[in-house]
């Protein structure tokens, strides 16, 4: 092993002129930033670009892309089962990194997971051209059970026919569930020495407690967090760093967090590996390093550049459907910046900047999943520079600060997309979605699938009137919404049994208290089109068509009905309705380690491979045509602008929706004015008016639809050219050819 | 005359309306567009709204309800609302009830009007307007006529009576290769702009043609159809002969 180093001698010293005493004794790292942290009111002037350093390392992964692209994979090891230690350290570039540490030897090279399951393993690997190897193909199929094996164990002939069907899809049966934010930054604050005495003392408490299953468990899973923050401590050394106790400087708060982090990511292959909320943690760290004179804005930069680089490259071995369900190669490395503190300070601080300015020294990407928390009250600069860099770069999205501050507090972080969480107090079993527009076409024909005429939900009696009546949809509607809930929510009580029993997330919880509070993160596709058909039934007519069997397999519209989307009472209202039932009959099942049930109104991407397994809608949508993303109105039937659009959905109440409600805004550069400034502004002011009625999550693109045709044609002259869509960004050239249609037809708000 | 007798509620011919940003007047916007229009600019982006009939019915009162539900949503980004058209100033009475409409909302307004019939706008309506968009074609009385099929003069009038009541004023002036860029042309309309006294901004809007397709679908000849845009220099010429005389120009 090599020398430790050490950027200062002791690390007694490490809490030098820090202030605040309730963050010594407890892990509270909230309560260390309240204490230290230095809010920034100014503007982006004072921001420094790319040191030739960091464009040079940049530059060499750079080159490694367009193979990687190509090939769908750079490199794999298929002989290593995935661990925090399993791996030899790994450089891009030893002696040029500030911030060192890789999921596996090499950059870019993939890690296999079977934990999760042993299939997605092996047909990821042969996609690639890859051959498994016969001896850890043994070892998971013989010797070790896994999450999958587990799930199918246990899942009902009726949650297989609706998972089948896909009414129900996405599921993390055979993948990991991931939206769990380790509280990455107590790694810096106390090093891991004083997190290993902290689990021991929690686990400590149980032993008087019964023995019941709930507490053996607890007791099991403690134990299991400690062993991986012991790893944490052997991966740390074998990069030549002690991370036992505190890190003494900014770099060390970055790499000590960083290897928080990495020991996640190299053992779990969750679907979201979001990152929390660091950037204010650091910036206490660097405004010390400031001060002291140990570094200068342009090297304070420099490691968050560095450690951006890092985040970037976040890679997980999954298939290429898994991919196209998703778009790209998602990570989910969600950073969340900004916001206001409870005591009225805004939590911006100069790194805020910092990480928003790596967009510019690097390049637009879509990693890290940079999250803005936005409220009227943040600082006219901080807005300014967000708007720039939207205008800019397409690559933030933002996420309304007022109404997740009241519920989750101010140390809250977005997992994935949109899922708020208290960080290190609170995660999510995630729940992937079920399919609204789905379930009122088995309401209409009785359970029967309107694409293979199969019977998924048994027991229910077709609607055989020649014109759709509105009451007796709705009221079927209901009916297959209580079998739809129940199917779910037995589904994702079996999934997340199996998740903890099999591939427990014992690194990201090890950076938790250990009485966390659950969520079970439900969610809805298809909302805009199950509102518009029942809007569609309501207000104009619509004739049934039916086949010989008597199946309806199209709709005849005659007049005109109001959309979702317009800012019209008459459709937002249903689409409000559609929430708050589906939420209300979801809580009717006792979720699984008593968490509570929330839901979200988010497809990511998945919008275009749900509207493929889905058939003509009675709103006029055609079979296999995409739903729109998330909340938004259909593509094309907003017509009274982005603002009303966006008041549509801010109608959607939070409340009945804690887990997040998505829009997806594209809007040409010439839709926000006619000079550089008025766009500016007044994209902050969209912002702002967004959330002051109520919106939650906007996903800015500032984009015209003749680049997204060129790129299309030529995407080797985009290789960075990145797109937001239901809360996360992808690189456009990345996309299926019918996911880039897709995005190419949705609304653009034009000047007229 | 197309404006109902003064006992029943104001209505007007209405195209559409809209949310727009940035381009109807500062901020975020309500934006009427109303229907009908005298002149027959040879560059027009909404060949649609020419005539009358092609709209719809509608009482001021009900937009203004309509805006309603913007007001918060406008208060915090910035904006307000704005009448456009065709030429809003056709129907008088109705602007007159939606700009009162607007401003007892607590809204921003604005009229955006080519001035040919500034004559309408009586003291009252202009007491509801905080902000006149005005297109100011040309300077060049012939080539005005060429231009929209009507008269200069009408416009300039009605331009130095905003600036004597100090109303605010964003002027627009597209540049139309061939035919609005000559030298003395945009140097008049640059000297004229100046001598108001309230004109804020001036807008300089080069050509563009994305109005094709609705003239295809309209059925009528797209008179710039063959008329190249102008290039950056010539725009940035043309800004420049504006910001020369003192104006603030985009
Ligand atoms: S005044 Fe406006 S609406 Fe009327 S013809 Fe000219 S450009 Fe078209």
């Amino acid at each position: 092993m090599t020398a430790l180093t050490q950027d200062q001698g002791t690390r007694v010293e490490a809490w030098d002129g820090f202030q605040g005493e309730a963050w010594r004794d407890t892990i509270d790292v909230r309560a260390f930033i309240q204490a230290n942290y230095t809010p920034y009111t100014g503007d982006s002037s004072f921001l420094a670009g790319p040191t030739a350093r960091t464009t040079a390392l940049w530059d060499r992964l750079r080159a490694m892309f367009p193979v990687e692209r190509e090939r769908g994979i750079y490199d794999v090891d298929s002989h290593t089962p995935a661990g925090i230690t399993a791996h030899a350290p790994g450089y891009i570039d030893r002696e040029h990194e500030l911030i060192v540490g890789l999921q596996t030897d090499a950059p870019l090279k993939r890690a296999i997971m079977p934990y999760g399951g042993w299939r997605l393993v092996a047909k990821s690997l042969e996609a690639y051209g890859v051959e498994s190897d016969p001896r850890v193909a043994e070892i998971f199929t013989k010797y070790r059970k896994t999450h999958n094996d587990g799930v199918f164990d246990a899942y009902t002939p009726r949650i297989r026919a609706a998972r089948a069907a896909g009414i129900i899809t996405g599921l993390p049966d055979a993948y990991g569930r991931g939206r769990i934010i380790g509280d990455y930054r107590r790694v810096a604050l106390y090093g891991v020495d004083r997190l290993i005495q902290a689990k021991y003392a929690e686990k400590a408490e149980l032993d008087e407690r019964w023995a019941d299953e709930d507490t053996i468990r607890l007791r099991e899973e403690l134990a299991e967090q400690i062993s991986a923050l012991r790893e944490l401590k052997e991966m740390a050394a074998s990069y030549g760093y002690d991370i036992s106790g505190p890190a003494g400087t900014a770099r060390e708060a970055i790499q000590w967090l960083y290897f928080g982090y990495l020991a996640a990511v190299k053992e779990q292959n969750g679907a979201a590996m979001s990152l929390g909320r660091t950037s204010t943690f650091l910036d206490v760290y660097l405004e010390r390093d400031l001060a002291s004179g140990l570094h200068s804005e342009e090297s304070a930069q420099e490691l968050i550049d560095d450690f951006v680089i890092k985040l970037r490259i976040v890679r997980f071995l999954r298939t290429p459907e898994y991919d196209q369900l998703f778009s790209g190669d998602p990570t989910w490395v969600t950073e969340s910046i900004g916001g206001m503190g409870e005591d009225g300070r805004t939590l911006v601080t100069r790194t805020s900047f910092r990480f928003l300015q790596t967009l510019y020294n690097l390049g637009p990407a879509p990693e890290p999943n940079l999250t803005v928390f936005w409220s009227a009250r943040l600082p006219q600069g901080f807005k300014e520079f967000c708007a720039q860099v939207s205008i800019d770069t397409s690559s933030i999205q933002y996420e309304s600060d007022e109404l997740m501050r009241p519920k989750t507090g101010d140390d809250t972080a977005i997992a994935c997309c949109v899922s708020a969480m208290t960080v290190g107090r609170q995660m999510q079993f995630f729940a992937a979605r079920a399919n609204l527009a789905k379930a009122l076409l088995y309401a209409i024909n009785g359970g029967r699938d309107e694409t293979t005429g199969e019977t998924v939900a048994e027991g229910f009696a077709p609607i055989t009137a020649e014109y759709l009546d509105h009451a007796e949809l709705d009221a079927a509607l209901d009916r297959m919404m209580d079998w739809l809930a129940e199917t779910y929510v037995h589904a994702l009580n079996v999934i997340h049994y199996m998740h903890d029993k099999y591939a427990y997330e014992r690194m990201e919880m090890a950076l938790h208290d250990r009485d966390v509070e659950r969520t079970l993160g439900c969610g809805i596709a298809g909302l805009a089109v199950a509102a518009d058909s029942l809007s569609a039934a309501k207000y104009a007519r619509v004739k049934v068509i039916r086949d010989e069997t008597g199946l309806a397999v199209d709709y005849e519209i005659q007049g005109q009905y109001p959309a979702y989307g317009n800012n019209d009472e008459r459709a937002d209202a249903i689409a409000v309705g559609l929430v708050e039932r589906f939420m209300t009959k979801v809580r009717e099942y006792p979720a699984y380690r008593n968490a509570r049930h929330t839901q979200s109104v988010l497809t990511i991407t998945s919008n275009v491979v749900y509207g493929h397994l889905t058939g003509n809608t009675p709103d006029g949508r055609r079979a296999g045509q995409p739903f729109s993303p998330g909340a938004n109105p259909m593509n094309g039937r907003d017509g009274h602008g982005l603002v009303a659009a966006a008041m549509s959905v801010a109608k959607l109440p939070y409340e009945q929706a804690e887990d997040g409600i998505s829009l997806t805004a594209t809007i040409t550069p010439g839709g926000l004015g006619r000079t550089e400034a008025d766009r500016v502004r007044n994209l902050a002011g969209i912002l702002d008016g967004y959330v002051a009625s109520g919106g939650f999550h906007m996903n800015v693109n500032v984009l015209d639809r003749a680049t997204l045709e060129d790129a299309m044609e030529h995407p080797e002259n985009y290789p960075q050219l990145t797109v937001r869509v239901s809360g996360y960004a992808v690189n456009f050239t990345r996309l299926t050819r019918e996911q880039q249609l897709d995005v190419i037809s949705r609304t653009f708000h034009e000047s007229p | 005359m197309t404006d109902v007798p003064t006992h029943l509620p104001p209505m007007g011919a209405v195209n559409s309306w809209d949310l727009s940003t940035g381009v109807d007047g500062p901020g975020t916007r309500f934006v009427v567009f109303t229907q009908g229009c005298p002149l027959r600019c040879l560059y027009c982006s909404n060949p649609e709204t020419w005539h009358m009939r092609g709209g719809f019915r509608c009482r001021a009162d009900s937009l203004v309800a309509q805006a309603r539900s913007y007001v918060p949503f406008i208060a915090a980004a910035g904006g307000g609302a704005t009448v456009s058209g065709g030429e809003p100033l056709l129907q008088p009475r109705f602007v007159s009830a939606l700009l009162h409409g607007f401003k007892s909302l607590g809204l921003h307004t604005a009229l955006d009007t080519s001035g040919f019939l500034g004559a309408r706008a009586d003291d009252h309506l202009l007491a509801a307007t905080d902000l006149v968009l005005l297109d100011l074609k040309s300077w060049d009385r012939s080539l005005y006529r060429r231009l929209t099929s009507v008269e200069l003069d009408p416009t300039l009038t009605f331009a130095r009576r905003l600036g004597k009541l100090g109303i605010p004023i964003h002027v627009r002036f597209v540049l139309v290769p061939g035919l609005t860029d000559d030298p003395a042309n945009v140097d008049g309309v640059a000297a004229f702009t100046a001598s108001l006294g309230s004109v804020e901004r001036v807008d300089v809007l080069p050509l563009h043609k994305l109005a094709l397709a609705k003239y295809e679908k309209l059925g009528i000849p797209y008179p710039v159809a063959d008329t190249p845009t102008p290039s950056r220099e010539q725009v940035d010429d043309v800004r420049e002969r504006f910001a020369a005389v003192g104006l603030n120009v985009v």
